[in-house]
Order: C-alpha cells, then sequence, then structure tokens
C-alpha cells in the first residue's frame, strides 16, 4: 500500500504545478515598464536644430507653463510613420509637441516632414542619443508628457496610435493640474 | 501558392499521425488477429509519410522566407528584404510559428526514423511507441493548425517586413533554437519508448537498449545547444557573464539535467537490468522538462531577456497539452510500474551505487532550478508580491550540490559493477586524490586570497580531471571500446568547464574606465588604448565604432573594435562586444555611452582560463557523439535476434 502511494505522488506534485501555473496564466501579472525618470525634470539639453531653419531646441523651451509632448523619432524609423498622423491629429487637437530627431541628419528630417506632416514647434537633433538616454529612453518612438514646469509625467513607449488619443488627452489634462 | 501547398501539407501529415494513432493502437491491443495485421502493416508506413510531409511542409515555410514573400502574415512580421539570406533562414524559427512547425518536423523525422530503423524492441512495443509519438504529434498539430498558422495570408500584402529582433541575428543564435528543439524531440522519442514499456510491460535491458541512443542523441543536441546559448548570451549582450540562471536558461538547462540522469540510470538498465521503474520516471520527466521549458517561455508566464511570444490563449493550449501528456503518462506510471518486477540487485558501493547517487543529486539540483524558476511565480499567487530569485539562490544551492555529484563522478567509472571494495576505489582514486591536493596546495601559495567556492572548483576540477582519465590506465588505448573513450572525454569535459568557471569566477579583472581618444588603462596583463570613435553602418544597423588598441607587454598590439549598435526596424540598441583571445584568457571589451564631460566609457574585462567553459561543454558533446557512433557501431555488428 505504501509502494502504491508513493508511485503516485509525481503525478500530485505535477498537478500541484498546472494549478500553480494555470493561476499564473489567468491572472497575468502587471507588466507595464515605468521609467525612472517619471516625476523628474527633463535633463538640461541644448541641441542643434533638427531640419533646416528650425534652429535650436533648449530644455528650458520646455517650461512654459503648459504641459506637453516631447517626442522622440526619427526619419528612418517605420513605426513613426505610422504615427506621424496621429500626431498631426493631436495637434489639430490644440496639444503642443517638440521633438528630438534620433540619429538623424536635418535634410532626411526635412524629407520626413514634407511627406508624413510637421506637427512640430521644436525640434532638436541628438546625433548620438545621448540625450535620448538621458531621459530613460531606449527606441523610438517614444513620448514624454512634460507639465508646464518641464517635469516629465508620463511615458508612453512605441507609437501613439489613434486608441492612444484619449489616454494621451487625459495625461495632459492631468498634468495641467 | 506555396503557402496554400504548405498548409495542405500540414493538414495531410496531421491526418496520418491521426492514422499512426489509431492504427498503432490497433496493432497493439485491436480485437482480433486481422485487425492487429492491418494495424501493424499500416502504423510504419503512416509515421514515414507523415514525417515526410511535416518536412515538406517546414520547407515550404523555408522556400517562403527566402523569397521574402511579405504576403503571409509570419513573413512580413519577421523578416525583412534587406536581411543577410542566412537570417532570412533563420527567420524562419526565429518566430513563434515557424519555431513549433520546427518541432512537429523533427518530431514526425524522429517517429519516421524509428518506424524505419527501430528493430530491437518486440513489434508490440513498436506499435505502442509509435502510437504514444503520433499522440504527441497530434497535440502539436492541433496547436499549429488552430492556433498558430504559420501559413495565413496577408491582405493586402505588407510593403516591406518588421525584420526579426536584432538581438537574434547572429550566426550563434540562428543555429541555437534548432539544437535545442533536436535536443527536445530527441526527448520525446526516450518518453514515447517509456510509454510503449509500461503499455507492453516490458521494461526491461531491451527497451534500455532501444532508448540509450536517442536520450544520447538528444544529450549531445541540448549540450551544444546550451554551450553555444551560454556562449552567445555571454559576447552578445556585453554583460560578460556566462550564465545568469535566466528562467529561458533554466528551461533548457532543466531538461539536460533530467537527460543527464537518464543517460546513465538507462546504462544501468541496459547493463544490468537494474533501476528500471526509476528510468521509466526520469525518461517520463526529461521530456516533460522540455514541454514545461517550452511553455514557460511561450505563455509569457515568466519575464525574462528574452521570452518571446507573449500570449495566455496559445499558454492555455501548451498547458492542456502538458496536462494531456505528462498527466498521463504519470497516471500510467502510476498504474503500471507496481506490475513490474523489481531488477537485479546490488551493493551500494558499486558501479551501479555511484550512478544512483550520481542521479539523485542530478534530481536534487533539478529540483533546485525548478523551485527557484518557479518560486517567483508560486510567490506572487500566494502573497501578490512580485519578487526574483537571483544567481545568489542558484548559486548556493546548486553549487555545493554540483561539487559532490563531480566527486561522485571521479569515482564511478572506477568502480566495479554489482559490488566493489571501498578500499580498493581508494587505492585506484589515489593519484586523482594526491593531483587534487597539489591543486590546493598550488593554489593557496599562488593566489591566498580565493574565495572558497572558486577553490574548492579548482581543486575539485583537477582532482576530477585525472580520475576522468584514470579508466584508461592499464587498458590496451587501440582496443579500448568507443563508448569509453566518449566517457572518458566527456567526464574530462566536465572538468575542463569547471576549471574554466572557477578560474573566471576567482581571477577575472573588471574596469569601468571613461577616456578621451589617445587615452589608455591597464586590465590584467593588457594596456587599452583608446584611439578613435568613429559612426559606422551596416546592412540594416548604424552604430558607434571604437577603436581600441590593446598591448600585452612587448607582444604585438591587437586592434579591438566594440560597437553600440542601433537598429531602426524594430528599434533596439545592442552592445557588439569585441574580445581577444589568448592562450590564457579573454580580453572582452564594451563600449557604453559618452559621459556630459565627452569621455567615453568603456568596461574593460581581462577574464583568465574563461574560454575553458565551453572548451568543456565541446568535449562534453564530443564525448557523447563518441559513445553514440560506439554503441551504434557494436549494436550493428551483433545480430537482431540478440535483443528480440
Amino acid at each position: 500500500m505504501k509502494r502504491a502511494l508513493i508511485l503516485w505522488l509525481p503525478l500530485a506534485g505535477f498537478v500541484a504545478f498546472l494549478g500553480f501555473v494555470a493561476h499564473g496564466l489567468y491572472a497575468p501579472a502587471d507588466r507595464s515598464i515605468t521609467s525612472r525618470m517619471v516625476g523628474k525634470p527633463v535633463p538640461a539639453f541644448d541641441l542643434p536644430e533638427g531640419a533646416p531653419g528650425r534652429g535650436r531646441f533648449d530644455s528650458r523651451a520646455l517650461a512654459t507653463g503648459k504641459p506637453r509632448l516631447l517626442n522622440v523619432f526619427a526619419s528612418w524609423c517605420v513605426p513613426c510613420v505610422a504615427e506621424a498622423p496621429v500626431l498631426m491629429e493631436l495637434k489639430r487637437r490644440g496639444v503642443e509637441i517638440d521633438a528630438i530627431a534620433i540619429r538623424d541628419r536635418p535634410q532626411d528630417v526635412a524629407g520626413f516632414l514634407a511627406r508624413h506632416g510637421d506637427p512640430y514647434r521644436h525640434i532638436g537633433s541628438d546625433t548620438v542619443s545621448r540625450v535620448q538616454l538621458a531621459m530613460g529612453s531606449s527606441g523610438v518612438p517614444e513620448t514624454f508628457v512634460v507639465d508646464g514646469r518641464g517635469i516629465i509625467r508620463h511615458q508612453h513607449i512605441g507609437d501613439i496610435r489613434a486608441e492612444n488619443i484619449p489616454d494621451i488627452l487625459a495625461r495632459l489634462d492631468e498634468a495641467a493640474r | 501558392m506555396i503557402a496554400e501547398a504548405g498548409l495542405a501539407a500540414l493538414w495531410l501529415a496531421a491526418a496520418l499521425a491521426l492514422l499512426q494513432l489509431v492504427m498503432g493502437a490497433t496493432a497493439f491491443a485491436g480485437r482480433g488477429d486481422a485487425a492487429r495485421m492491418v494495424g501493424g502493416a499500416v502504423v510504419g508506413p503512416a509515421a514515414v509519410a507523415q514525417g515526410l510531409l511535416t518536412l515538406l511542409a517546414f520547407m515550404l515555410l523555408v522556400w517562403l522566407f527566402t523569397e521574402s514573400d511579405m504576403s503571409v502574415r509570419l513573413v512580413a512580421a519577421n523578416s525583412h528584404s534587406a536581411k543577410p539570406m542566412l537570417y532570412k533562414i533563420a527567420g524562419t524559427w526565429g518566430n513563434h510559428e515557424g519555431s513549433m512547425l520546427l518541432w512537429v518536423t523533427i518530431l514526425g523525422v524522429a517517429g519516421a526514423a524509428v518506424a524505419l530503423f527501430e528493430r530491437r524492441v518486440s513489434a508490440r512495443m513498436r506499435h505502442a511507441t509509435l502510437a504514444a509519438q503520433a499522440a504527441i504529434g497530434l497535440g502539436f498539430f492541433a496547436f499549429l493548425l488552430f492556433s498558430s498558422n504559420p501559413f495565413e495570408r496577408l491582405a493586402p500584402a505588407a510593403a516591406e517586413g518588421q525584420g526579426l529582433n536584432p538581438l537574434l541575428q547572429d550566426p550563434g543564435l540562428a543555429f541555437h533554437p534548432p539544437t535545442l528543439y533536436l535536443g527536445y524531440v530527441g526527448l520525446s522519442v526516450a518518453f514515447s519508448f517509456a510509454v510503449g514499456a509500461l503499455l507492453t510491460r516490458e521494461v526491461d535491458a531491451g527497451f534500455a537498449r532501444a532508448m540509450r541512443p536517442w536520450v544520447l542523441a538528444a544529450w549531445i543536441m541540448l549540450t551544444l545547444g546550451i554551450t553555444a546559448g551560454s556562449y552567445w548570451a555571454y559576447y552578445e549582450l556585453g554583460w560578460g557573464g556566462w550564465w545568469f540562471w535566466d528562467p529561458v536558461e533554466n528551461a533548457s538547462l532543466m531538461p539536460w539535467l533530467a537527460a543527464t540522469a537518464l543517460l546513465h540510470s538507462v546504462t544501468v538498465l541496459a547493463t544490468r537490468d537494474a533501476l528500471r521503474a526509476w528510468t521509466v520516471m526520469l525518461a517520463v520527466i526529461a521530456f516533460s522538462m522540455s514541454m514545461v521549458g517550452t511553455f514557460l517561455v511561450r505563455s509569457g508566464i515568466l519575464t525574462s531577456v528574452h521570452a518571446f511570444a507573449v500570449d495566455p490563449q496559445r499558454g492555455s493550449f501548451i498547458l492542456a497539452l502538458l496536462a494531456l501528456y505528462i498527466g498521463g503518462a504519470l497516471a500510467l506510471f502510476g498504474l503500471r510500474i507496481a506490475t513490474v518486477k523489481e531488477g537485479a540487485q546490488f551493493e551500494p558501493v558499486s558501479r551501479e551505487g555511484a550512478l544512483v547517487g550520481n542521479n539523485l543529486l542530478l534530481t536534487a539540483i533539478l529540483g533546485v532550478v525548478f523551485v527557484g524558476t518557479l518560486y517567483p511565480l508560486a510567490a506572487e499567487a500566494l502573497s501578490g508580491e512580485k519578487l526574483s530569485v537571483g544567481p545568489p539562490y542558484f548559486d548556493a544551492t546548486a553549487g555545493p550540490l554540483a561539487l559532490l555529484m563531480f566527486v561522485l563522478m571521479a569515482a564511478g567509472p572506477l568502480l566495479r559493477w554489482r559490488r566493489d571494495q571501498a578500499k580498493a576505489l581508494i587505492r585506484r582514486l589515489a593519484v586523482p586524490m594526491l593531483a587534487g591536493v597539489a591543486a590546493l596546495g598550488a593554489v593557496l601559495v599562488f593566489a591566498p586570497g580565493i574565495r572558497i567556492l572558486p577553490l574548492l572548483g579548482l581543486v575539485t576540477a583537477i582532482g576530477v580531471g585525472a580520475a576522468s582519465v584514470a579508466p584508461l590506465f592499464g587498458r590496451n588505448l587501440r582496443r579500448t571500446p568507443l563508448f569509453i573513450w566518449g566517457m572518458v572525454i566527456a567526464h574530462l569535459g566536465v572538468a575542463v568547464s569547471l576549471a574554466g568557471m572557477a578560474c573566471d569566477s576567482a581571477f577575472t579583472r573588471e574596469t569601468l574606465v571613461a577616456l578621451n581618444p589617445g587615452e589608455a588603462r591597464m586590465v590584467g596583463p593588457y594596456s587599452v588604448r583608446l584611439t578613435a570613435i568613429d559612426p559606422v553602418a551596416g546592412p540594416n544597423w548604424t552604430a558607434l565604432e571604437a577603436t581600441l588598441v590593446a598591448q600585452r607587454g612587448t607582444n604585438a598590439p591587437i586592434t579591438l573594435k566594440p560597437q553600440a549598435r542601433s537598429w531602426p526596424n524594430p528599434v533596439t540598441q545592442t552592445s557588439e562586444s569585441a574580445i581577444a583571445t589568448a592562450w590564457d584568457g579573454q580580453l572582452y571589451t564594451v563600449l557604453g555611452a559618452q559621459d556630459e564631460r565627452g569621455r567615453w566609457q568603456l568596461r574593460l574585462w581581462w577574464k583568465p582560463f574563461v574560454t575553458l567553459i565551453w572548451l568543456g561543454g565541446g568535449l562534453i558533446a564530443l564525448g557523447g557523439a563518441l559513445a553514440l557512433v560506439g554503441r551504434v557501431r557494436r549494436a550493428a555488428r551483433q545480430p537482431v535476434a540478440a535483443f528480440a
């Protein structure tokens, strides 16, 4: 009898294992990534112009009292093409958007804006990703919600899609309070 | 058209797998001689045809990838027309659907091989085994056809593909998954044999001899896969370590541990007809670990740097398959094993005794790794708390167990089967023990500040190394069977790996420096000078590249070019480390970011004898290959009737 019980132990162990993983599977954990930079001021930078004739982009230009988006993009980035019309829609709704072009050349950025629309007030050029890394951004596109005092309030990783617009607008409202 | 043909081949193969299952079951348990004869006549050809059709489906998918056919969803999502050809091909299995198709292909081809070549077990057992293999295949066919169709069309076709994860764009990783899969699926055959043996109650030496080459082959592939994966992680991730106890790494380590135990217990069963129940249990566990590993990696249940295909629906599908196959096999085990007679008896001090010890320790290590991998999950389920079990847990638990096992590994091959004298063993171990003591003295003299675990590792490595070659003493080397050479080389490989790990852990020198071009720093015996930072571009990436000139004493300087790469599609940053290999270690360099004063951060390591780790892994696999060739040749020389 005792031996017979031992023989069923592996099955019992396996059933317990199944229970655990089924629980883990159907109660998925929160896997959202929160940047360490949220709640901190935008790191100080002073970037050369990202597109011809647009002028330099200084981090002090962010603290204007009105919340805004800071978009990290590049002309060579395919998801940024998909994001471009959504940014235009946000601009149409009165959102101010600044940009940092990553590892890009001003003439390529100008071509990108001519093809896909230009939602940006300022465009800085970050040719070696130095500001990007200081912002805690690891890829393009990424977008930061910055409040009127230049403090990062939210980080959106990946392209902003049409379905994200309400969330982004809500984040901007929240940053305004 | 090609995609449709591939899908048709896959459906046909699935239908044949169903036929194989039904006919195999009929041949094994059907009522009436006529039914059994028909079943027996059909099951083999069905298995062969099924294997060929899955292979065809896989080749068609490879074709679609080489053509960059963007009207196929899978190709569009995982390939890019600008990718080098090697990675277009590797892209076939560098994703969920393609890798599942590769899995089922290897499964089908392995089943065909059993049907064609396996004549050492009874016809009844072969039929039961093929039915079990078909049952496994069917689950994965259903998975592919109902939830992960690799041939799905995309309408309208994409203009361009989305690329392959750049971390995976590396020759080492292109071949890493197929190697591991060959190992996993080889264990599926061992599992099917175990199920067949339980069904027919033929758990004996003949079953062990039939299963052994499959276990050996699977184990060789797992060894190669893990070794290559470790080296890949080492040079590609730029962290300078060689093992991280990452859940995905553990997912391949756990089947390897089980397969290593199985390999040794199957030898006891084949040679001495002992350890019957234990061997069957291990065969079930080994394949279960392959499936659990696959499940953990694919369900997204554990977060990891390189887990992919995070999808609860697919996770549930694999979970159902797990419940069906493993649960079924364990239930069959519980029902049947009590009716299997116990095998031959042996004394504790004997070759069998040492192998039982090795099995217990390997199983204990497996348990420790299993618990460590799943503990975060269990903790989150019980308390809602997120935590991770890091290398300190694994090092502290698996390390001492492994050291104990290495000591046993030194003694095992020097013991006689059935019974031996402890005194005689100690006499035979005298030379290895002296070597270990000499090593202890030497290390304490030359590296007095060494920590305890690396010290024990080094001493054990020297002792085990000496003991591994001891079985060759006094033998005519030319007439020594190939599988003895295999064992000696594999055990020597373990000693070599262990020495590499101990040296890396004890003697590595690391510096993080910030340099302006023209400045130099010392690391280990090298003086490293940063001469330039330049932008460079590859076929589908751009990078900053540092030019480092490393000089050791008065030797000729070496140039190293570590890169910080940017991939546009999908957007990723990777560090391409640059490594210079010398006979006594590696200089490992990584380019970091520029600091606020404009200096370039460089991470420099001098890693003495680190290469021994992978050299040892290669030796272990080579030993396995020699043993496999030796066993297969010996089996071919002996008349088949001897095994009937």
